[in-house]
């Protein structure tokens, strides 16, 4: 039992890892431009295919989660200009309706490019690893390490970098930080790629961990809004340790029942802070 | 001349703010805006800063219209707002707060330091809470900071908004003295008080507003020596 719950907590994290690299891509553009971005999913699941197509051309796993990354910040950027930069300061309705709307022309365009049927990525790293009666592939805590290395250089980059510093003004008043000088449509358009390129590292990083097919975004999207709820809505730090709460809580739960029934712990707790602290587990209660 | 505006008209949405304001402010020169409460004075900075786009008349800085300019593209040509309410980035550092204005192409890493010492020099306290998060501030150093950041921009013409609003005495003599210094620097201050008598004594003309155009406008001196006008628009 007790080497049960070392294993599961061990997935939990790797599994939260790749979910808090999602969740605060999300929950940057949220902070910085209210925009609830629907087709965060599709960037992830796109991130995949390209890895793919890359590793296929390039035959290296490392070069293709290189190319998904670009491949997916200039998407970001593509999408930012053209459906998103015109609704600024709109009701949020309108770019909900057309986040949603890339949403399903990214999932299409998968499928008429990559058709129905699901691709794997074989894993870069092929070894595996005695845990207790388990081999268990050094390939995931590859992803682990690599998904906490892409968060710490983020935080760093935001702490220190002057596109950093940029960012989090922008966040907090746009309108004092135009007034700084600080170009605000630049750092919007940037902060998207910035957050689609996150979420297209994650889809080629859980390539190898789960099929590729158009419909990948949509199970991750769903958790990583969660997050962003209980981790606090733009909040970086909550969103991450809320991914890992979330997926170690679900980890544990299917020890006892299916891990299709685990995801509901996911929801009772996103309710249980929805009605007990609407601004996030992770913070203190703004004052 | 390095701001003149004419006749500008904003609106906030359907509501009609400045009816055709015109103010000029000449180079290195301090310009008092003055009026009750709600007449468009800050509306009157926010149009020049690019906050606010006036639906017709022109701005002119510097010698270029730029009359619709976005507020970042004036920051950059030498235009420094410190709005009423301070706006602090609360949770970045002083430090940071300053970087805001300090990093930007042109300014190589002599001049950053040179900048920084000065606004350090100014504000000795900022130096020393420069790794606090500036929400953490009192409202007078918040004052300071608003100021201080403003002044890294190196700008030609501040446009400066109730500086002594809700401050302690001692806080209000050294805002004035840093108006003075700034004045004597030649950088342009457009100020906006309701503190009549600071805004007499450190201005060289002033604008009297009413109802969202310029009622009044006449050298600091003279409404020193004739106070009827300020006690007809004021009441004070």
């Amino acid at each position: 039992m007790l080497e049960q719950v070392a294993i599961q907590l061990l997935n939990g994290l790797v599994n939260g890892m790749i979910l808090a690299l999602v969740a605060s891509g999300l929950t940057l553009i949220f902070g910085i431009m209210d925009v609830v971005n629907f087709a965060h999913g599709d960037l992830y699941m796109l991130g995949a295919y390209v890895g793919t197509t890359a590793l296929a051309v390039t035959g290296s796993f490392w070069l293709a989660l290189l190319a998904a990354s670009v491949a997916i910040f200039w998407l970001g950027v593509a999408i930012q200009l053209v459906a998103l930069r015109p609704l600024l300061g709109r009701d949020p309705l309108t770019t909900i309706l057309a986040t949603f709307g890339v949403s399903l022309v990214l999932q299409n365009y998968a499928l008429w490019q990559y058709g129905p049927a699901g691709r794997r990525i074989t894993e870069p790293v092929a070894g595996h690893f005695r845990l207790f009666y388990l081999d268990y592939p050094w390939y995931r805590v590859i992803v682990a390490v690599l998904a906490a290395a892409i968060l710490a250089a983020l935080w760093l980059f935001l702490k220190h970098a002057t596109w950093g510093i940029w960012i989090r003004a922008v966040t907090q008043d746009r309108v004092m930080a135009a007034a700084m000088g600080i170009p605000v449509p630049l750092v919007h358009t940037a902060v998207f790629g910035l957050g689609a390129a996150m979420a297209g590292a994650s889809g080629c990083l859980s390539g190898p961990l789960v099929g590729v097919d158009q419909t990948l975004g949509l199970g991750i999207i769903l958790k990583a809004f969660i997050v962003v709820v209980v981790g606090g809505m733009g909040n970086l730090v909550g969103s991450v340790l809320a991914a890992i709460f979330i997926s170690l809580l679900e980890a544990l739960a299917s020890l006892w029942v299916s891990p299709a029934q685990a995801v509901i712990v996911s929801f009772v707790l996103l309710i249980v802070t929805l009605l007990g602290r609407p601004t996030g587990l992770f913070v203190p209660t703004p004052k | 001349m390095i701001l003149a505006a004419r006749e500008v008209h904003t609106f906030y949405g359907k509501s009609h703010i400045l009816h055709g304001v015109s103010i000029e402010v000449g180079a290195g020169e301090v310009v008092g805006l003055l009026g009750r409460n709600g007449v468009g004075k800050s509306t009157t900075l926010k149009t020049i800063m690019g906050l606010a786009r006036p639906a017709r008349g022109s701005i002119v800085f510097d010698g270029r219209d730029i009359t619709g300019l976005a507020a970042h593209r004036l920051a950059r040509r030498g235009l420094a707002w410190v709005p009423e309410d301070r706006r602090i980035f609360r949770s970045l550092t002083v430090l940071e707060n300053l970087r805001t204005g300090l990093d930007r192409a042109g300014v190589d890493a002599a001049r950053r330091s040179e900048l920084l010492e000065k606004v350090y020099r100014s504000f000795p306290v900022l130096a020393e809470r420069s790794d606090q998060a500036g929400g953490t501030l009192s409202g007078g150093e918040q004052q300071m900071l608003a100021i201080a950041r403003a002044m890294v921009l190196e700008p030609k013409l501040i446009l400066l908004d109730e500086p002594t609003e809700g401050l302690m005495p001692r806080m209000i003599a050294q805002i004035r003295a840093i108006v003075e210094a700034l004045h004597r620097e030649g950088i342009a201050i457009l100020l906006v008080e309701q503190n009549v008598p600071l805004t007499l004594e450190v201005s060289d003309r002033v604008y009297i507003m009413e109802k969202g155009v310029v009622r009044h406008a006449a050298p600091a001196a003279e409404l020193r020596a004739d106070p009827t006008v300020i006690h007809r628009y004021l009441g004070v």
